[in-house]
């Protein structure tokens, strides 16, 4: 069966795709790397240490999925806010850098793929690449489940009829959970 | 241990709301549920950056499922700052605060 994690010999794990089934996964990727946005210094940074020393921003994003991403670290009392700001301009750039390196990570061993004799995509990934693709998987879902409104209980979301748009995404965001726990799976 | 007079103790508890917190007062790191993250994820994240043995780390994530929240760990600002941080990294929803 295609589309699920299984313990590598020798160490990491292995992912056959069908090709659909990779395209949907490096495109999903992409997206949420748009989402995310370049670092500080823009995608080509022309003074690397000016963007290492860039301050992040103070206040949480206004879309709701990067807002999800990065949160508020301080709830209560009554500087909360202020010390979220505070908190956000010295880790908001670094947690971003971080969530982009996990994607690239995983759209690059989707290109680095080996072909399969039944015309399949087989990933391979070390300790670290499993690392990588697990943020990389968990970061996706958290982005597909914010746009989806995912709650606790979404017997709705999942008997959605065929015509309806969200559907497309629901099954895409099972999809990935199934990977996500079957990635955990050869992890543990 | 206390040799204060009742003068000055009578001072200090008109002060009172004004103190700064109490340095001795731990700070303290806490998870929220989410319905997005999965539950072998919360647990495998409480392992691999707290080190927590597999039954804690368990146990901490289904008080995060059926409470809303737990702690999951104690100490210093700085250090729960870098606590919160890295779950933030691994994408779980966290927050510090003050322990009461």
């Amino acid at each position: 069966m295609t589309g699920l994690f299984k313990r590598a010999r020798g160490g990491g794990a292995q992912l056959t795709l069908d090709p659909v089934e990779a395209s949907i996964l490096r495109n999903l990727m992409v997206q949420m790397l748009e989402l995310i946005g370049p670092g500080p210094g823009g995608d080509t940074p022309e003074d690397p240490l000016a963007a290492l020393f860039a301050e992040g921003p103070s206040k949480a994003p206004a879309d709701p999925a990067l807002a999800r991403l990065f949160p508020d670290a301080y709830a209560e009392g009554p500087d909360a806010a202020e010390h979220s700001a505070e908190f956000r301009r010295f880790t908001e750039n670094d947690l971003r850098a971080r969530k982009r390196e996990d994607a690239f990570a995983l759209i690059r061993a989707i290109d680095a793929a080996e072909d399969t004799r039944r015309g399949d995509l087989r990933l391979t990934l070390d300790e670290e690449g499993c690392r990588r693709a697990l943020g990389a998987l968990n970061d996706l879902r958290l982005t597909l489940g914010t746009r989806l409104g995912v709650s606790e209980d979404d017997e709705d979301l999942y008997s959605l009829p065929d015509e309806d748009e969200r559907k497309p995404l629901v099954m895409a965001y099972l999809w990935l959970g199934g990977l996500q726990e079957t990635l955990i799976e050869t992890m543990m | 241990m206390s040799v204060a007079p009742v003068e000055i103790e009578r001072t200090e508890s008109e002060s009172a709301p004004f103190a700064v917190p109490d340095p001795d007062i731990p700070w303290v790191t806490i998870v929220h549920n989410d319905p997005v993250n999965l539950m072998s994820y919360v647990v495998y994240v409480f392992q691999a950056y707290f080190g927590y043995p597999k039954e804690k780390a368990r146990q901490l994530m289904l008080d995060v499922h059926h409470k809303g929240r737990a702690t999951v760990s104690s100490g210093t600002r700085e250090e729960m700052e870098r606590d919160v941080q890295a779950m933030h990294g691994y994408g779980l929803w966290a927050t510090l605060q003050h322990d009461k």
